[in-house]
Parts: structure tokens; sequence; C-alpha cells
């Protein structure tokens, strides 16, 4: 049979998203943050993982979507990247799913904007799509937005 | 892939080679050391043996031969000379080189170096080496090509001027050697041999070797450690449990010892950085035609493994721009009445925290004028700018990137990347440079590097309702302002508020303006905490809402997303569990603009100074005495600032004064003594400002309508005016400017002023 792969997945406004499981350190609910003022908006805060001080970036402001709704606390999936564990915030966690190579596609066209640049690629799953980041890229936070902010702070 | 004991073989080896450079640099001084010779001779030894018994055979080969000619020059069969240095010197960059194949590739590498053992050979028979182009295969050529020479042209690197012409005789050197005869002098080096060879091992079986990145992460565990103590001690506060509280205070001492310790381990003499200095100078004086020595003081000054490695770099390119820019050759210093040989004098020593690094040439001097036209070239200031820059704002274009006044670029140094890299990296680990020079006397370069990067004391401090750490060591002083005083003792100059401590105006930033966070509401009646930081040397104090307390915290990168952010140095945890950022103050105070030269500059020239009637150059307060009309002050006239409400005026007799500071300030309105287009701005403000103006223990208030600035301008009085109070008219910042005569207008206003100074006192 095909491969498959196991990807951890979540949702944000809606949408469902999966990590490739190995480069997910560990999926915690919601935690205090410090804010970091003068740090690019999409940077949440700075939370502490049993003693290390991790950098949480709000996925909604990263792929240019609106905002939570007043009162929803985010959870954190901490996600490890080539300098250390990064934690995005998101609506909900879903499950671990194993999903079978076959139904992988490229991006659809329609997407534009941030969200093209981070999603690799797109499961046709029975009941919806699953969307599956980049996660490098999503923690690099290279681009055009933020060299705006950037110049603009 | 090599194997533990070539491991091992390289790590001793390098460390061998480091000391042979030093000693046979130091032999080169004096000759006739006999334990040098015999240090250098063992040293050679050990490294032909090891090679041998690795299967290194063209390592070994070379140091056979090398061991051949120390083991004559230490019976003294042979003497050494100058030019023996130099083969001696190039077998050790051969050595160097092969070590560095061996590391690479597992094996001593292809490079041929027949010549360099011919060379030794020649020498060893006591015949001088006639060609020195034999030499060059083996040198690297990168390191020593001459100053201004096109790179690779086989000029000997040992055409030192001062060097005498090698004595082509065989016979020669052993009437120089001192008096015992080859054989008891032979039995007389076995002996202390053998004894200098049990010191040696008696001292290498107290120290032992650890790796460096185990060294870490005992420096990592010590800091959770710490941030788990402070979490501990934070329970205890709330407790009154006897048994919890005598535990953690346990607790809290061995932390605190153990942290001390661990931190020693990593501390490290900065001589072994300087030791590979001795060899650097060497090899550039000789390249560039100049004799220099260096003097080292404080070597045994301990700094962190990681600065040490920071600043390696920086130190060897100071090092080498003294020499190459800074230290004349001999002819010019004989012109100049300075002995021909140029001294390089490093000093080490720790004070406040920190570990202070000087180094001094005794050289030429920075030509101002020369980095003033270098500058305007590469269009990084005008013409204009540089007529009005002082001397110390002149050195510091030297730290301006791209930058560099020689007028070759050599391998050596001047291709103008050097000194803004410089800065940089001692900026990076926290550290300052400040450069001082005196034409035709010489320069130093003193560099502030705080000593050690992890655990640091810090001052909590709270702005906005979040929490954030200060670096103890740029703290200088706390001020805390009481509500009205508050309101009166801050002041602003030209828009930027400023606060007099003990005299001096120091600028003022707030955090929350500067972070865009929202601070506690500023109520008239709030007390203001001002901390005092020094930023680059420059003192500027940052209001805060409120101060906490002191903690030891551990210093945490923040993750590369953040870099960025100018402000931070990093993040720790607080005992509470919860992050606090830690402030950069240097970042900080470059972004909120209180460190630029010109303000300091203006800011700092404050009190009663002696009129520079001879210097055409004053520092001038410039205000409005009515609505638009221009008029200054030289600054050494202002005692102080001040703003009074108009009910606070009073009048005795039909004098108008005010009670100010226990007395009774008589007040002039400038207006009404000199020529101005209106005055009824003054009478609709709300607050009058004030200069005041002190003689002989008198003082006496100037009303005007507005203070502008202060500015630092050669003056040249454009048209004289006689009477109504004006000295004359300048131009200032483009705009005619009257200057006020204050006597003049106070003996108008006020005659009896003057009248209890004896008249040669009160003269101008």
């Amino acid at each position: 049979m095909s491969d498959s792969k196991q990807y951890s997945t979540f949702y944000l406004n809606g949408l469902f998203f999966g990590v490739e499981v190995l480069k997910v350190q560990e999926v915690i609910r919601y935690q205090e943050m410090t804010r970091v003022p003068l740090a690019p908006r999409m940077i949440e805060g700075l939370i502490n993982l049993r003693g290390q001080i991790v950098t949480a970036i709000d996925l909604r402001r990263r792929l240019e979507l609106p905002p939570r709704a007043e009162g929803q606390l985010p959870m954190n999936v901490v996600v490890r990247t080539d300098d250390g564990a990064v934690s995005l915030l998101v609506d909900e966690i879903g499950d671990v799913l194993e999903i079978q190579e076959d139904t992988y596609e490229r991006p659809p066209e329609t997407l534009n904007g941030v969200a093209r640049e981070l999603i690799q690629g797109v499961y046709k799953l029975k009941e919806r799509l699953l969307l599956i980041l980049d996660t490098e890229k999503t923690v690099g936070l290279s681009t055009a937005a933020t060299c705006a902010q950037e110049i603009a702070n | 892939m090599i194997d533990e004991i070539v491991k091992e073989f390289l790590v001793e080896s390098h460390e061998n080679l480091d000391r042979l450079d030093r000693d046979l640099v130091a032999l080169e001084k004096d000759p006739h050391a006999k334990e040098t010779l015999a240090s250098i001779f063992r040293t050679i030894h050990t490294i032909k043996g090891a090679s041998g018994f690795l299967a290194f055979g063209k390592l070994e080969a070379v140091a056979h031969v090398a061991e051949n000619l120390l083991s004559k020059l230490r019976d003294g069969i042979v003497a050494f000379t100058p030019e023996m240095a130099s083969a001696l010197l190039a077998t050790v960059d051969a050595v160097r080189f092969m070590l560095g194949q061996i590391e690479a590739t597992g094996q001593p590498g292809d490079r041929d170096f027949s010549g360099l053992i011919g060379l030794l050979s020649r020498l060893n028979e006591g015949i001088h080496a006639s060609a020195p182009a034999a030499m060059t295969p083996a040198l690297p050529a990168a390191a020593l090509s001459p100053c201004g020479a096109p790179v690779g042209a086989p000029e000997p690197a040992t055409a030192t001027t001062s060097s005498p012409a090698p004595t082509p005789s065989g016979l020669f050197p052993t009437a120089q050697m001192p008096a015992p005869p080859p054989p008891p002098h032979e039995a007389a080096a076995a002996g202390p041999n053998e004894t200098a060879e049990t010191r040696a091992a008696a001292v290498t079986d107290s120290t032992i070797r650890v790796d460096v990145g185990l060294l870490d992460k005992l420096m990592n565990l010590v800091g959770e450690l710490v941030l788990a103590r402070n979490q501990v001690l934070q329970f205890t506060s709330q407790s009154a449990d006897s048994a919890f509280l005598a535990t953690s205070q346990r607790l809290n001492l061995i932390t605190t010892e153990l942290q001390g310790s661990v931190m020693k381990t990593r501390m490290q003499p900065i001589g072994n950085v300087w030791n590979k200095l001795p060899r650097v100078v060497r090899d550039l004086a000789a390249a560039c035609g100049k004799e220099v020595r260096i003097e080292m003081e404080g070597q045994e000054t301990e700094l962190d493994k990681t600065i040490i490695e920071a600043i390696k770099d920086p130190l060897t390119h100071i090092v080498r721009n003294s020499v190459d820019h800074g230290i004349e050759r001999p002819e010019t210093r004989a012109e100049r009445g300075k002995p021909a040989e140029g001294c390089l004098k490093m000093r080490a020593y720790h004070e406040g925290g920190q570990v202070n690094i000087e180094i001094t040439d005794d050289g030429g001097g920075v030509d101002y004028e020369l980095v003033k036209q270098k500058a305007i070239q590469r269009g990084m200031i005008t013409a204009e700018q540089a007529a009005r820059m002082s001397d110390h704002e002149t050195l510091h274009l030297i730290f301006l990137p791209g930058f560099s006044t020689a007028e070759k670029v050599t391998n050596v140094s001047g291709r103008g990347v050097g000194m803004d890299v410089v800065k940089t990296n001692i900026e990076k680990i926290g550290g300052t440079v400040d450069l001082q020079s005196r034409m035709g006397e010489g320069t130093t370069l003193k560099i502030k590097i705080p000593l050690t990067l992890a655990i640091i004391p810090a001052l909590i401090v709270t702005s906005g309702g979040d929490r954030f750490a200060i670096p103890q060591v740029s703290l200088l002083e706390l001020v805390r302002l009481e509500g009205e005083q508050a309101r009166r003792q801050i002041e602003f100059i030209h828009g930027a508020p400023v606060y007099r401590l003990r005299g001096q105006l120091l600028p003022l930033a707030y955090l929350n303006r500067e972070l865009k966070i929202q601070g506690k509401s500023e109520s008239d009646t709030a007390a203001v905490n001002i901390v005092v930081l020094q930023a680059d040397g420059h003192p500027f104090g940052l209001v805060v809402d409120e101060i906490n307390d002191t903690e030891e915290i551990v210093v945490k990168p923040l993750g590369k997303q953040l870099k960025g952010v100018a402000s931070f140095a990093g993040a720790t945890i607080m005992g509470d569990g919860r992050v606090a950022l830690i402030l950069d103050v240097l970042g900080l105070a470059q972004r909120a603009n209180v460190v630029t030269e010109v303000r300091d500059r203006t800011l700092s020239e404050k009190a009663v100074q002696a009129h520079k009637t001879t210097n055409t150059r004053q520092t001038l307060l410039l205000f409005e005495a009515g609505q638009g009309s221009r008029m200054a002050i030289p600054l050494s006239m202002v005692a102080r600032l001040e703003e009074f409400t108009p009910s606070s005026v009073e009048h005795a007799g039909a004098q108008e004064v005010v009670r100010y500071r226990g007395q009774i300030l008589p007040l002039i309105r400038v207006s009404k003594h000199v020529p101005v287009v209106c005055d009824t701005a003054i009478e609709k403000q709300e607050l009058m400002q004030v200069v005041v103006y002190s003689e002989q223990g008198r003082s006496v208030g100037l009303i005007v309508g507005r203070i502008n600035d202060i500015v630092d301008e050669t003056v040249t009085v454009k048209r004289h005016a006689c009477g109504n109070g004006i000295f004359g008219s300048v131009v200032i910042q483009d705009k005619v400017t009257d200057l006020l005569d204050v006597q003049a207008v106070i003996r108008a206003a006020d005659p009896s002023f003057y009248a209890n100074i004896p008249a040669n006192k009160a003269a101008a």
C-alpha cells in the first residue's frame, strides 16, 4: 500500500490544519504570556515552558485571519524548529491523524497571500480539507507584511 | 575520521606551538636566555617524538631538523641570529599548517617543505642563507606580506632596518657564547632539563582537561538551579514554617557558592589571548619596516571564556592597526625626538564589575584633519559638520562602517572593515569602546566588558504593568521625585525633558513611551521614579512607574524572531515563574535619542565657566524676549532656567520679585529693556520662563518669552549696536539673533544690583 504520514491537527477559524507529528514537541493548554513591546504584531508574547523561554506566535495574525472571539483562549502547539521551540497559538486541538500520501495535493490556486507561502500542501479527506503548514516558514516571519511592520515600528 | 589519540596530539601540539611563538620572540630579544632555549628544545623534541610515534613522516622530518639546530644552539655550538629566529618561526608555521592538514585529512599533506629543511640544515652548519626566497614557500603568504607591497612578492620577511647584518663566519659564534666549554655545559643542561621536566609534570597533575561543551552544560544547569532557588525563596516569604525556612536558606547558600565556583571554571586569564600577540607584533613590525615592542600588564586578569572568544579578533585587529598605522617608522620617530622603537602597551584590570582593557601606542596619534577629510570624501559628513566637530566626535567617525584613512589597502589592515566591526563585536557582548588620541604622541583604546554574561544582578522595574530587568552594571543611581517637585524639576529644553542632577543636566527618557505601552496615568501629584543609567559612558535618566528590587537573574536569549527588537537584550524567568524582558540599555538610549553626541555636548557644558573670549566658539542659550525677537546669551552666564506662575510674582517697592529657594529673586522683564516687536505674548503665558543669572552671590531672574535651544556656535558679531542692551547681532541657525548684554540690562533695570560690588569686579 502507499505510504502514510502522521499529522498533529488543530482548528483555526474553522479551518483544519496539520503539522507533521515529528515536528511537534508538545501540545498544552493556554499559558500566561508576557507581551513583548515593539515586537512584530504576530508575536503574542513569551511563555515559560518548564524553565525554557518560548516565543508564542498567534497563528491567526500570522495567516491574516480575523482575530479570535472575545474570551476565547488559545491553545499552544509547541513545534521544534532550527532555533529551538516555538509555540503556535491555535483555537482548538484536533487528533493525530494517519493519512495516506495518495490524497496529497499542491495548494489550490485560489489560495493567495500569506497562506500561499505557508501552506505546503493539502490532503483531501472524506469531509474536509487538511491544510499542511510549513513550520519553518511560519516561524521565520519573513514576509512583506512583517518587513513593513518592522519599518513602521 | 581522526581518533582520540590524534585529537589529543593536535590539541597539545597547538598549545606547544603557541608557547614556541612566545619563546622564540622572547629569545630574539634575549638570545642568551638558557631556560627559554631549553624550553624551546624540549617542545620541538616532544613534537618530533609524537609525530614519529603517529607516523606523520613529513612532520617528523621538519621537527627533526629544527631539533638538531636547537640542540646546537642549546649547547652553544652556534649562536642565535635573527635569521635563525625567522627560520624557526617559519618552522612553527609549517608545523601549524601540517597540523591543520592532519585535522582535515588525517595526514600532514603534500606541501613541499624541502626548502625550509634545507635552510635549517644550512643554519645548522653555521652557513647563512643567501637565498631568502627559499623561505617563502613555507610561509603562509597572507600573514606576512609587507605593507604596501603586492602580495606574494618574494621579499624576505626578515628585512628589518635594525637587525645587524649577519656575520658570515662559523667561528665567530663560539666566541659569543658565555664561558662554560661544551662538555660541562651539556652536562649542566641535562641537569636542569630533568628537574624542569619533573617540575612541569607536577604542575600538570593538578589540572585536568575538560570539554568546553561539558562546562556549558554545567553552566546551564546551574542557571536552572538559580531560577528554582529564586522560586523557592518566593515561597519562604509567605511561609512561617521554620524547618522550611532553614532548609531553603541552606539551599540558597549552597546555590550561590555553586554558581560562583562554576563561573570560575569558565574564567580564563586574558593572557591566553595576549600570548599570541608578541608574534603578531613582531612579524608585522618587520613587514612594515618598523620597530615595535609590546608590554603587557594584567595578563592574569580573568574573563569568561565566551567573552575571550569574542574579543580575540577585535584585539588582534586593534594591535595590527597600532603597528601598521599608529607607530611611525624609525626615521620619523627620530625626527620627532622619540626612541626608534615604538611601544605598544596592553593593560587589563577589573573595575566596577567590569573588565577594562587599554591598548596604548606611542605613535603619531590620529590625524584629526585627515579623518575629517576622509569622512567628507566618503560623504559621511558635510564640510560644515566637520568644521563644528570636536576632536572626540572626530575620533568616533573612525567607528563608522566603511571608514579607513589608509592610503593603501594592505593585507594587514586598512580594508575599511575594521573598527566598526570591532565596535559591533564588543557591543554585542555588552561592552563599550572608547578612543582617545594625542596628535604626535599616541593613541589609547579603552574597552570595557561585563565580567559575565550568564547570571547577572539586575534591578527590576515596572512600567505599564509589565516588569523589566535592568542589568546593574549600567545602573548609576535612583532618584525619586515627589509630586510637585517632579513637575518643577523636570525641565524641557527644546521639547526634550531633562532633570538637573547635582548641577548636571540629565536627559530623560520615559520607558512606557519608548516601548509604546500604556504607563500609569500621569497625574500631577504622582511621584516620578528615575533610574539613572549610563550608555556608552553617557548618563541618562529612565522614568519608570515603579522600582521593585534587585535580583540575580539568568539571562536567556530571545528567539530569532525577536532579535531585531532593539531595546531588549534577552529575557529571564522571575521567581514567580513569569517571564520578564531584560532591557538593552544602550539600544534603548539610542532609540530614545538621549545619547547623540550633539545633545551630550551641549548639555554637559553647564555651570558657570570662564568666559571663552579668546575662543570664538561659544555655547549660547537661544530664547525669545518677545514674539519673534530671537536673542541669545552665553550659557555660561545662565545659573538656571526656571518657570514661575504669574501669580507667584510679588512686589517689593516697584520691583517685581518672586520667592525662590528661600530668597527673594528680583525679576527683570527683558522685553522692557530691549527693542522688541511685541511682548503681549508674554503676558498671556501661564508660566513665565525665567533665566536666572548670578554674580557674586546675587541673583536676578530675567523674564523671557520662550526658551528655544542651546547651541554651540562660532560667534562672529555681524552688526554692532551700542546701548539698548544688545551687544550686536549674529546669525544662528540661519536666523538673525541678537546677543543680549545682560549686565547692561540689569544696570538699566536695577542700578543697585551692582552697587555693592566694587567697580573692578563688576567688569564684563
